[in-house]
């Protein structure tokens, strides 16, 4: 795990936004960015790692565990909500017994809140393991996560 | 050319609804009818409710399909889809349709119509004649053409953008930056993702001659991480341009460098406010700083940096090439130009409508949007992104011009329009305001960062029936308060969608047994 998050980090050092890009790196090949990494970071980029950890908590996309087998995004802004986006939160969180930004017991599936795709123009959307999804509803989130 | 040439956009939207599929299938089916087909990946025209919008040229007019499902690929191939032939999905010539004939495209004139990646389609269909032009003219002139044409900042703020330039253009320094500011963070917007996703090269050949213009070199865009295919798309138009030395040490001859990189955030809605986006920019937290010193003079790394938002720079090619004046034209009092409206939400014809200034927001979310989507009836828009007012159906004869909004407590923002049904609750979406600055607030002030908390409590005991009265006037207050005490728009600008909700929708906020008893 070590030389993996050095080996995502090191590429940036110097480089402008560095830590930022460096840490999505990390998460793209761990799927979260694990605790060593403030360390690591710390040394590399020569910073302090009270630093690194504010960078991490300040941006939503930095994740401190693993998500789920399947990663819902539902996007729970304003133009999803004028066309049901929180009754489709209800029935995802009801079914699958968490609230948003958990993972279900059985690690099958993590939902998170998204603030706009840019999909607003056919709405309701969100993001299955990557896949776009315009014109949502419950139904066909759950038969993406299925298939 | 013998190849049959099918056009299917790449863009998100049409993704979101099955462009990849479709695609995928045509050329499965045309391979086991031996037809030679070129699959040309477009932007989107901007009728997303046509999505995916599948064309073929014929006789020189490319005639439109959509919305076209896996399924019915098949049956289009069998009734001669590539000369045109009838069939239930057809639209016709596209440049002919409703929605796009009373359009005024000057920045999305190729989108959905070329191939965003080909810098022959690009330059064949009038790219870089707005660099020929600047690269001819001197600094100066390049600068008085954008303060002639009247542009305002497209991001939300509307600051005229050639004071901007000039700033920038007056501080000397060993390095002065073009920043892009791509964060679209906004609901209800997504013409700045439209534009990258469909003419990268535009958005390419403005920073290239905002370089020119203020003396910068090097840029960067800002694209926030919710937008893969814009993400990827510009970096691939990145490495065309610099092959076609549109980016390099020498652009096209001028004698001026100008090198440009991508850089994706990491999901902070905060970070579209432009200091905010620096910091990040230079890998830290998005902590918006004091202004001043304005980003003009000590922007990136505390050089002079020209911040602009994605629409903005794109309209700067069609100043350069067609002068300040032409650009000036349109659009009415000082707000001038086009403005891409994106219609969102509860709309039946949900999808991008550029034209001028003036327009009504009646004729944008009737005319052109077709009403809600429900078919119910209409209850508000709110207009200029989280930020922005609720307006009521009594308002939509109002024209979008900056100054007219603004006299209606109202912003154009970056001109996302959101539809809303009657089923809308306004004090929900009031509450929702709070809890999204709750959510997005970069903390850096009181106001801001425990107001809205504050607020989403109070929310709840209006909502619950609780002390109304008093509630209702502490809610004024906690408003006040962070309108007056906010470092940056977030906090300062949360109490418009909550006051305007008030305002023009006081029964949603009536004591709870009387909301009860209206039901
Ligand atoms: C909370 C907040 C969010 C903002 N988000 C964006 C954004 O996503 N995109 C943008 O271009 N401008 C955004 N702005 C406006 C920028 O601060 C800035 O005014 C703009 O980038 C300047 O470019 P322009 O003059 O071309 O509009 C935001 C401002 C605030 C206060
Ligand atoms: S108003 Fe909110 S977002 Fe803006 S600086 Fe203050 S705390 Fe940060
Ligand atoms: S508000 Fe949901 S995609 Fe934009």
């Amino acid at each position: 795990m070590e030389k993996i998050i050095e080996e995502a980090l090191s590429g940036h050092v110097g480089e402008t936004g560095g830590l930022i890009t460096g840490l999505r790196h990390v998460q793209e090949r761990c799927g979260f960015v694990p605790r060593d990494t403030v360390r690591i970071a710390a040394d590399l980029f020569n910073i302090s790692q009270a630093e690194v950890r504010g960078v991490i908590s300040f941006y939503a996309d930095f994740r401190d565990e693993k998500p789920g087998e399947n990663h819902i995004r539902l996007c729970v802004a304003e133009a999803c909500q004028s066309v049901g986006s929180r009754q489709i939160e209800r029935e995802l969180t009801d079914k699958y017994s968490i609230a948003m930004g958990e993972t279900s017991a059985s690690g099958e599936v993590t939902i998170e809140p998204v603030f706009c795709l840019g999909l607003c123009s056919c709405a309701p959307a969100a993001e299955v393991n990557g896949k776009l999804i315009s014109r949502a509803s419950a139904k066909r989130i759950t038969n993406e996560v299925g298939g | 050319m013998s190849k049959n040439r099918i056009f299917i956009p790449l863009d998100s939207a049409a993704v979101a609804l099955g462009a990849d599929e479709v695609a995928e299938r045509i050329a499965i089916e045309a391979t086991s009818r031996g037809l030679e087909v070129a699959i040309v990946r477009t932007g989107s025209r901007g009728m997303h409710w046509l999505e995916p919008l599948i064309e073929v040229e014929v006789d020189g007019k490319r005639i439109g399909y959509g919305p076209v499902s896996e399924d019915e690929v098949a049956g289009l191939l069998d009734t001669g889809l590539f000369e045109g032939g009838d069939h239930d999905t057809t639209i016709g010539v596209v440049e002919e349709h409703p929605f796009m004939l009373d359009q005024q495209r000057l920045i999305f004139s190729r989108c959905g119509v070329t191939d965003p990646l080909s810098f022959d389609d690009y330059v064949g269909n009038g790219g870089l004649d707005g660099l020929k032009a600047a690269i001819a003219a001197d600094e100066r002139s390049i600068v008085d053409a954008i303060k002639t044409s009247g542009l305002r900042g497209r991001g939300g703020a509307g600051f005229p953008a050639g004071i901007k330039w000039d700033t920038v253009q007056g501080a000397t320094a060993d390095q002065k930056y073009i920043v892009c500011n791509a964060d679209e963070g906004d609901s209800g917007t997504f013409a700045d993702r439209m534009i990258m996703e469909g003419d990268p090269f535009l958005l390419i050949e403005g920073m290239v001659i905002a370089g020119l213009g203020v003396g910068a070199t090097k840029g960067y865009i800002y694209l926030r991480s919710e937008y893969p295919i814009a993400a990827r798309v510009l970096n691939e138009a990145i490495e065309v341009a610099k092959e076609n030395r549109l980016l390099g040490d020498e652009v096209l001859g001028s004698g001026k460098a100008f090198d440009l990189t991508v850089f994706v955030g990491a999901g902070a809605y905060i970070c579209g406010e432009e200091t905010s986006l620096l910091e990040s920019l230079e890998g830290k937290r998005g902590l918006v700083r004091a202004k001043p010193p304005l980003p003009a003079l000590e922007g990136l790394f505390g050089k002079p940096t020209l911040v602009h938002n994605v629409l903005s720079l794109c309209s700067v090619p069609w100043i350069l090439a067609n002068g300040g004046e032409a650009y000036a034209a349109y659009g009415q009092g000082s707000s001038k130009g086009t403005l891409s409206f994106q219609l969102a939400g509860n709309i039946k014809q949900g999808g991008l409508f550029e034209t001028a200034f003036g327009v009504t927001l009646d004729d944008l979310v009737n005319k052109y949007g077709g009403g809600t989507l429900s078919g119910r009836p209409f209850k508000a828009v709110q207009i200029g992104g989280p930020l922005g007012a609720y307006l009521p159906q009594e308002l939509l004869h109002l024209p979008m011009d900056y100054e007219v909004m603004a006299q209606h407590c109202a912003g154009v923002g970056h001109g996302g329009i959101v539809v809303f049904d009657d089923q809308a609750d306004l004090m929900a979406q009031a509450r929702y305001a709070f809890e999204f600055c709750a959510e997005e607030s970069c903390g850096k002030c009181t106001p801001c960062r425990v107001g809205a908390v504050r607020g989403e409590e109070v929310m709840d005991k209006i909502a619950a029936g609780e002390n109304h009265d008093e509630n209702m006037v502490l809610l004024e207050d906690l408003c006040e308060l962070m309108v007056d005490g906010s470092l940056c728009a977030m906090g300062g600008m949360t109490p418009i969608p909550v006051t305007s909700a008030i305002k023009h929708f006081p029964d949603d906020f009536a004591p709870r047994h009387a909301r009860e008893a209206a039901e």
